[in-house]
């Protein structure tokens, strides 16, 4: 379970989130919408604490993340992201970019790390790619590849962040169809997304985002169906 | 007038010991690059570090070796630390002299590389429960010295060059050393530094070319 407490943060004198209290329980999927520059992003960030909070907390299987007592490469682990650039490793192959966490992180042996590898790999639809160099693969295929390295670690949760934001249109369905796949799995996932269909099948529940706050949470039916927030009212309208 | 007689022969006679120079001289220089690349990338962590003083360390020696001449370098490594009754031989000397200037010029050469290196790769790895120096050491690294391996190279070039700087702590055993030896005893100046001088150019030419080839076969991405 993912608990957020009164999380709030600022990069300088703007203040990115004003205490944004949420939970999502395992299994679930929460999509989060928004415009750029509503917190969202940040705030998964937070979750795996690449960013420190200016207050509240934020706990991860009751771990408090920004506890300083908290080991962070220990708790990265239960928990996968996956950013808009997909930050593929170029010097390695697609298969050498899967493995090279799990062996030097989770300390599996080179033959476990490839056999999970391949087995992730196969599942994103990237089984013919294994010796191929990230640079040779579209952007839809890296950004599946970005989510076989995350998914490898066998993480609890998996954080996306805009995922299919950076992708030519062509190549978005691909990615979101792995997405799809997951979230059928049961994998517990935050998804930060511009895609509304999506969010529409897939989540649990949507929480929109605005200038911070989290203006409206609810199933996708309800906030999609009958949006109450006046900004969400908008920004859908603007969006369809 | 010009009445000089060449005497090829003379001096071609020399050559298996201008040869047996040679390899000293390519041993220094591939010494002087092992022990430059292994500082350098320690003077990198320095200067990574965020420490104020190890920062400074590292700015300091980049500072030095590029801005004085590297024959004041191996000039004060042999006479300047003998002043502190730390005395090293000629090959010693010499040896890390050329180092200390690889490790400044190559620090900096590393830095510059860093910077193409975005950011988000780091990040990426951290996500995925890495430490920081795994991090460094099997995404940052790698990709370091790949883009600096042209440079690289360069350096390693001025350091077979640098050896024949070797002359101001007495070292008589490197190619230039040999040389100038023989040219003391024969006076076939000029027969015996165009030959040194040819042997300087293939070794360098030898050096430049292997490590394009090499550079294609290491980086297939």
């Amino acid at each position: 379970m993912i608990e957020i407490e009164n999380v709030r943060k600022s990069f300088g004198p703007l203040e990115v989130l004003k205490g944004i209290n949420l939970t999502v329980a395992k299994g679930e999927v929460l999509t989060v919408i928004g415009g750029s520059g509503s917190g969202k992003s940040t705030l998964l960030t937070c979750i795996n604490g690449l960013e420190p909070i200016d207050s509240g907390r934020i706990l991860v299987d009751g771990i408090e993340v920004h506890a300083r007592t908290t080991d962070l490469n220990k708790l990265r682990q239960k928990i996968g992201i996956v950013f808009q650039q997909w930050n593929a490793f170029p010097h390695l192959t697609v298969l050498e970019n899967v493995m090279l966490a799990q062996v030097k992180v989770l300390k599996r042996s080179k033959a476990e790390a490839e056999a999970e590898a391949v087995r992730q790999l196969n599942h994103v639809g990237l089984g013919d790619k294994l010796k191929v160099y990230p640079s040779k693969l579209s952007g839809g295929q890296q950004q599946r590849m970005a989510i076989a390295r995350a998914l490898a670690m066998s993480p609890d949760y998996m954080l996306l962040d805009e995922v299919t934001s950076a992708l030519d249109p062509q190549l978005v369905g691909e990615v979101l169809d792995t997405l799809r796949m997951l979230a059928s799995e049961g994998m517990t996932m935050i998804c930060v997304t511009h895609e509304m269909k999506f969010a529409r099948e897939v989540s649990d529940r949507v929480a929109f985002f605005h200038k911070g706050v989290m203006a409206e949470i609810a199933p996708p039916e309800e906030l999609f169906g009958a949006p109450k927030d006046p900004e969400l009212q908008k920004f859908l309208a603007a969006t369809h | 007038m010009f009445n000089y007689n060449f005497r090829w022969n003379q001096a071609l006679n020399s050559l298996p010991d201008m040869l047996q120079g040679a390899l000293v001289t390519m041993e220094i220089a591939i010494l002087s690059m092992v022990i430059g690349i292994s500082v350098a990338i320690v003077l990198t962590l320095f200067r990574l570090s965020g420490n104020r003083i190890l920062s400074a360390i590292s700015a300091t020696w980049v500072e030095i070796a590029r801005n004085t001449p590297a024959l004041f370098q191996i000039y004060m490594v042999h006479f300047g630390l003998g002043g502190f009754g730390v005395h090293l031989s000629p090959y010693l000397s010499l040896l890390i002299g050329i180092a200390f200037n690889n490790a400044g010029y190559l620090t900096e050469n590393f830095r510059g590389a860093l910077k193409a290196i975005p950011d988000t790769q780091t990040r990426a790895a951290r996500s995925l429960g890495m430490s920081s120096i795994q991090a460094f050491q099997s995404v940052i690294l790698p990709q370091m010295l790949r883009i600096s391996f042209l440079p690289m190279t360069n350096q390693m070039v001025w350091a077979i060059l640098m050896t024949s700087l070797g002359a101001v702590v007495a070292m008589n055993t490197d190619l230039y050393g040999v040389t100038s030896d023989l040219n003391a005893r024969t006076f076939r100046t000029f027969e015996l530094f165009a030959i040194a001088a040819v042997i300087f150019y293939v070794i360098t030419k030898v050096i430049t070319l292997s490590a394009r080839l090499l550079a294609a076969r290491l980086f297939r991405y």
